[in-house]
């Protein structure tokens, strides 16, 4: 898996019906990513990277073409299925951060691995660990509503990582932070991605985010404008 | 941490709301085992006082012997067998004869039952002892309904009149010794008690009765020809049927009272699913399928049963302990619903009863807990993220 695609679109569509017309969000899309990249989709609103993100996630299917992930083919997928490679695979963050506010952040962090059969021992235990690589194991009883928006997100980049999961797919994740709070989210994403080499994969138009990509694809309108190596500029570096 | 513990959290999380449902539909469970006992207070009420005062351990009837036709009264009396008058002599039975009469109280006129009984028989609680009293003509007993309608009092003479075994008219004046205070209409409406012999002998029916009851210990009663044996089971066929009917009857307002709470369950279900679309993506997107969505909040919903039978139990134990101890009090009025009841009911609560309706509420609640959340089935999870609808 190390040098094989982790993700591989082929010639990826994705068409809305809207009313008379139809919205072509995702235009003959060709990509692959490989395990460990640290990869960024940038565009402006409406260019398909929500929907990209998507289907990777394996939360909705392509109109045409196909995606691959962890060889198995999104398209071809039953609903079981798809929960299934999302349970064990991939962690999704979120802009709005999408706590379940009724649980504390112990809890929150837990749910992901409900799902996976682990002891109650196993549990806790990786669920501190993640709490550790965020900075929030002091706050493990606090509910959402008594975190800022900046600990709200690590707690759902904790959420995301406690299953380490071969993927983890960002939908712009720093959109409601300050700078402060979007450059520590970043630093312990680009931490995790190199300790433990999981593959992010961002969908931001944040050029905060944007500095921290060792890969940026540009869509415009549904298709791959420009598909680059960049070099990452961490926090305090200059670009 | 399983699905009924984060469908607890939610439930708890919804503050109010919860709280509200849970009272509503607690107070459906009190109301629902607080009526049900009453009803099973009163058949138990009623079928231990006519067991006390009527039927004992089953009744022998003649034959010819039908309690709702007074015009088989006239043939329906014959000599007892030596099974039954052994039995009398073992005082493990005791007869009764009935004849049509008519009394003439405060110069009125009226027809009602002249009933024989041993005044030394202790199978049945009527005060018969009373009968043993000396007096000039025929010593009597009557209820309280009796002498209210006829306004004999004790120490009052009235006129009976009678048709003996020929057929010849007889007439003598009776004593009111006592008056009684019973439950049990059937042994006080329309009706007077006197002494066995003393009517065998102005009925012209020596030795002969109508019926026959036996002690509540006699266990296999036997078969004897020209008298038929009425179980326990078949004398108070029209109690149990009549407590049916007010159970059928009282089951409609708790079934309003159910639906209440059910509507508003199903409400907050159904607010729950539209406000909660985000969560449900997020939840899918961690991997939860829709099934286990589904799952989760149709435990959720149920779980408010499983609330409101704990707060019930706080409140309704309680309440419901007292209310047995002090019974209900009944109107006047009451007398009239054919029951012995008395002054009071008191309710009864078994196991069978409180465990019914919690099942009941459960299940209920459930499947109503359960239809909103089909709509989740219908969720595409990438609209679900977004908050909207699919």
């Amino acid at each position: 898996m190390e040098n094989s695609a982790l993700i591989k679109t082929q010639d990826l569509m994705k068409i809305y019906p809207m009313g008379w017309k139809k919205l072509v969000a995702l235009d003959h899309v060709n990509l692959e990513f490989k395990k460990g990249e640290f990869a960024g989709l940038v565009g402006p609103s409406g260019s398909g990277k929500t929907t990209f993100l998507n289907i990777v996630g394996s939360l909705d299917g392509p109109s045409e073409g196909d995606a691959e992930v962890m060889g198995k083919k999104v398209s071809t997928l039953s609903h079981k299925q798809a929960a299934a490679l999302r349970k064990k695979h991939i962690g999704f963050i979120f802009q709005t951060f999408n706590l379940l506010p009724v649980y504390s952040v112990y809890e929150n962090v837990e749910i992901s691995l409900l799902l996976l059969g682990m002891t109650h021992e196993e549990r806790k235990q990786k669920v501190m660990q993640a709490l550790e690589w965020v900075k929030l194991a002091d706050r493990a009883k606090s509910k959402p509503a008594q975190l800022s928006g900046g600990q709200c997100q690590r707690v759902a980049v904790a959420r995301a990582v406690v299953k380490e999961p071969a993927l983890i797919l960002a939908d712009e994740p720093t959109a409601n932070l300050d700078a402060e709070n979007s450059y520590n989210i970043l630093e312990t994403m680009v931490d995790l991605n190199e300790e433990l080499k999981t593959t992010f994969l961002f969908a931001t138009h944040d050029e905060k985010v944007i500095r921290y990509l060792r890969r940026k694809i540009t869509l415009f309108d549904g298709k791959v404008a420009k598909d680059e190596q960049t070099t990452p500029h961490r926090k305090g570096e200059n670009s | 941490m399983t699905l009924f513990k984060l469908a607890f959290k939610n439930l708890l999380g919804a503050g109010i709301r919860t709280w509200l449902n849970v009272v509503v539909l607690s107070f459906s469970f009190v109301v629902i085992i607080w009526m049900q006992g009453l009803l099973e207070g009163m058949n138990i009420q009623s079928s231990t006082a006519v067991i006390e005062a009527e039927y004992a351990g089953g009744q022998y009837w003649h034959e010819n012997y039908d309690p709702y036709d007074p015009l088989t009264l006239q043939d329906a009396h014959g000599f007892l067998p030596d099974k039954l008058k052994s039995m009398i002599e073992k005082k493990e039975a005791t007869s009764i004869l009935i004849i049509q009469g008519t009394a003439y109280p405060q110069g009125r006129m009226m027809t009602l039952l002249i009933k024989g009984i041993s005044p030394d028989q202790k199978i049945i609680s009527l005060p018969s002892h009373f009968l043993n009293k000396e007096t000039d003509d025929i010593p009597a007993v009557i209820g309280t309904r009796m002498s209210e309608n006829t306004g004999l009092r004790i120490g009052d003479s009235v006129t009976l009149r009678w048709r003996d075994a020929n057929g010849t008219f007889d007439a003598r004046d009776a004593t009111i010794v006592q008056v009684m205070r019973t439950m049990v209409q059937s042994i006080d409406q329309g009706q007077i008690w006197v002494p066995l012999e003393k009517l065998r002998e102005l009925s012209n029916m020596e030795g002969e009765a109508t019926l026959l009851i036996v002690d509540k210990d006699t266990k296999n009663p036997p078969q004897v020809s020209g008298w038929e044996f009425k179980s326990l089971d078949f004398l108070l066929k029209d109690i149990k049927q009549l407590v049916k009917t007010k159970t059928s009857g009282s089951s409609i307002f708790y079934i309003i009272l159910l639906l209440l709470a059910m509507l508003a369950i199903f409400d907050t279900q159904v607010l729950s699913i539209f406000r909660r679309r985000k969560e449900i993506g997020t939840l899918m997107a961690m991997g939860f399928t829709r099934a286990k969505v589904i799952w989760l909040f149709t435990i959720e919903g149920a779980m408010h049963a499983v609330l409101a039978a704990l707060v019930a139990a706080l409140y309704g134990i309680p309440f419901l302990a007292w209310f047995a101890k002090t019974g209900f009090a009944l109107p006047e009025s009451a007398d009239s619903f054919g029951f012995a009841l008395g002054e009071k009911i008191f309710p009864a609560y078994s196991a069978g009863l409180v465990i019914g309706t919690t099942v009941l509420v459960l299940v209920i609640t459930t499947i109503v807990s359960f239809l909103p959340t089909r709509k989740i089935a219908k969720l595409k999870p990438t609209d679900a993220l977004r908050g909207k609808s699919s």
